[in-house]
């Protein structure tokens, strides 16, 4: 694996990284099977990329990428509580409708932005060549991402998401107003998958309506990745878990583009990808198993 | 301790990662291929550019450093696939549909980079415009005679004032001629009725939708359409409603005609782009191509069907077939 391929797997994976955070904000934190995300990462590249073209600043049309991403899992969870939709069709509605809407929002299925200045072009870090430069800034937007998720899980409204979707009987009986928070958490953790969005059509140069495809599944997969590998009950390491599941996601695949040595071919990419997360999951098992082995032999 | 960082597994699992770099063997040149699915357009156009490699004395394992990834559908699997032809340093890079493309452009602006089967480069900012850029980029366009695809639906049913085209809205290429259509429709004194099929299942409802509404269907070389073109023809069937299509293939599945490009032959012409720039030339001085090399095939059984006679001037110039 070459420099530059380990530092796109990096990039794309930091990218990931902030579907996996909101992706586990809805799946493990809240506890809600959202499906909205293969409809608001393309929302959040569809934004971004209209109002850059429109000349946008693009740290604002970034922003309201975000807000739009909100609004979509705002929407989702007002569904499911307030007109008692089941969680998995409210989501499967609200992401079949983003598709008409992102094609309404960019009028065609591909804005190109090449040409036009993003946040990658605004921060070149004193002339740094743009493939470290990528990363460096997407690794600055995770960390402060991280951040901010970690302490609005430790602050008193976290909590009380958190105790949303732990036990949503006993959070009513604190006083919680639980619809509120299975809304709120929705509408964060939609924003972060936009965002992740945004960011991806400006690093890549185009946002595209098929690239909503299958987000939730590399979503999901980063988050399981992360847990298995670095299994804690600390709310700090496991969002840590998730960015870090996501680029371990990102290297398997460009480990199986290199796999042509092997006899593998181009149509064998995502049977290798699956073989090689498969074999990751194993070995937290397998170190158990080694470690049981030693201490029955001492 | 000397293995201490082994026993996180996240560090194990890089360190298997770096473990699997391939081996690079030497070869005189190297062409890397990437294209967002695979698909029998594309594909087709993949093997022309390798016939046309060989043809030019490039072959493949003796001379010749051949690569080809397809991202199976998948836009960020796209990007890690020009990362790593960037970082492989190839003498050009054959980039096969739009998204593939723009991939590669957003990763290098040093490599020569040739696209093929780009409908319109110039709105995907491929190029600034279809003469010679000075850029690293140039390629070959699919852009469908339009002028002439309305011409063959005047030859076939020669009544025909009201075009039925069915497409799907998510598609760059597919917006990208209906838009076109339109203006060449109104050129020709006709009008054009759309019928938009967002998934493969709503195509024949898009098809049912214009029974009565169009005198003729076209279909343009759209992913979804091609692929559940029998629904069409069923309803054309039916309604006495003639398929007029923009790609040959599927006038064995039951068009009566189609004047089309052949991707074979597009993947031809990109691997005469190539073989100039291994020869030295530089891309940004070659000028974007359009293909040129058009096929006209009909189906005189699928015609009787669909309530048409072809004219025997259109039999006599045209590859005749039937279904299959």
């Amino acid at each position: 694996m070459s420099l530059i391929a380990s530092l796109g797997a990096i990039e794309i994976g930091l990218i990931f990284g902030l579907v996996a955070l909101g992706v586990f904000m809805s799946f493990r934190i809240i506890n809600f099977p959202d499906l909205t995300v293969d409809g608001s990462f393309p929302l959040g590249a569809a934004v971004a990329a209209t109002l850059i073209v429109a000349g946008w600043n693009p740290v604002a049309a970034t922003a309201v990428a975000c807000v739009a991403g909100a609004v979509s899992g705002w929407v989702t969870a007002w569904l499911n509580v307030k007109l008692k939709i089941m969680q998995l069709l409210a989501s499967i509605l609200v992401m079949i409708a983003l598709y008409s809407i992102n094609l309404r929002v960019m009028g065609k299925p591909n804005v190109a932005l090449i040409t036009e200045p993003t946040v990658f072009s605004m921060a070149s870090f004193g002339g740094m060549p743009e493939q470290w430069a990528k990363p460096l800034l997407l690794l600055l937007i995770v960390i402060a991402a991280k951040i901010v998720v970690d302490l609005f899980f430790a602050s008193e409204a976290g909590l009380a998401m958190r105790a949303t979707g732990g036990n949503a009987r006993m959070a009513r009986a604190q006083g919680i107003s639980t619809d509120f928070h299975t809304m709120a958490g929705l509408a964060l953790s939609n924003a972060l998958v936009a965002l992740a969005g945004a960011l991806f059509a400006q690093s890549q140069g185009t946002a595209d309506i098929s690239m909503g495809v299958g987000t939730i599944v590399i979503g999901l997969a980063a988050v399981i990745i992360g847990e298995t590998l670095m299994p804690a009950r600390s709310m700090v390491i496991t969002t840590l878990a998730c960015i870090l599941g996501a680029l371990l996601y990102r290297f398997f695949i460009a480990m199986a583009l290199n796999t042509d040595f092997m006899g593998l071919q181009a149509q064998d990419l995502n049977l290798v990808t699956a073989v090689l997360v498969a074999f990751a999951l194993l070995v937290p098992a397998y170190k158990r198993k080694l470690a049981g082995l030693f201490k029955g032999k001492n | 301790m000397k293995f201490a960082l082994l026993r996180t597994p996240v560090a194990a699992a890089l360190a298997l990662g770096m473990l699997a770099a391939a081996p690079a063997f030497a070869a005189d040149k190297s062409v890397a291929v990437t294209a967002i699915v695979e698909h029998p357009a594309l594909d087709a156009v993949r093997d022309g550019v390798k016939a046309e490699l060989k043809a030019a004395g490039y072959e493949e394992g003796k001379n010749l450093k051949f690569t080809y990834q397809s991202a199976q559908g998948n836009v960020g699997t796209a990007a890690q696939i020009a990362r790593k032809y960037v970082g492989d340093q190839p003498d050009v890079i054959v980039a096969i549909a739009t998204p593939s493309a723009q991939a590669t452009l957003a990763a290098t602006k040093t490599i020569p980079v040739v696209y093929s089967a780009v409908t319109d480069p110039v709105a995907a900012k491929l190029v600034k415009s279809w003469d010679a850029t000075g850029t690293n980029v140039t390629g070959v366009s699919d852009l469908s005679p339009l002028d002439k695809h309305i011409a063959l639906i005047k030859q076939v049913v020669p009544t025909a004032k009201r075009i039925g085209v069915i497409y799907s809205p998510g598609e760059a290429n597919s917006v990208a001629i209906v838009a076109d259509l339109k203006k060449a429709a109104t050129a020709a004194g006709m009008t054009v009725v759309e019928a938009a099929a967002a998934r493969t299942v709503d195509v024949p409802t898009a098809a049912q939708s214009l029974v009565g509404k169009a005198d003729a269907i076209y279909t343009p070389t759209d992913n979804n359409v091609v692929s559940a073109f029998e629904g069409i023809v069923k309803v054309a069937q039916q309604a006495k409603l003639p398929v007029v299509a923009a790609d040959t293939a599927t006038v064995e599945r039951g068009a009566v005609a189609a004047l089309g490009l052949n991707y074979t032959d597009i993947g031809r012409q990109t691997g005469k782009i190539v073989v100039r720039i291994l020869k030295g030339e530089k891309p940004g001085t070659i000028a974007s191509q359009t293909s040129t090399n058009f096929e006209l095939v009909v189906n005189p059984g699928a015609a009787k069907l669909q309530g048409v006679t072809l004219s025997d001037e259109l039999l006599k110039t045209a590859k005749v077939v039937s279904t299959k």
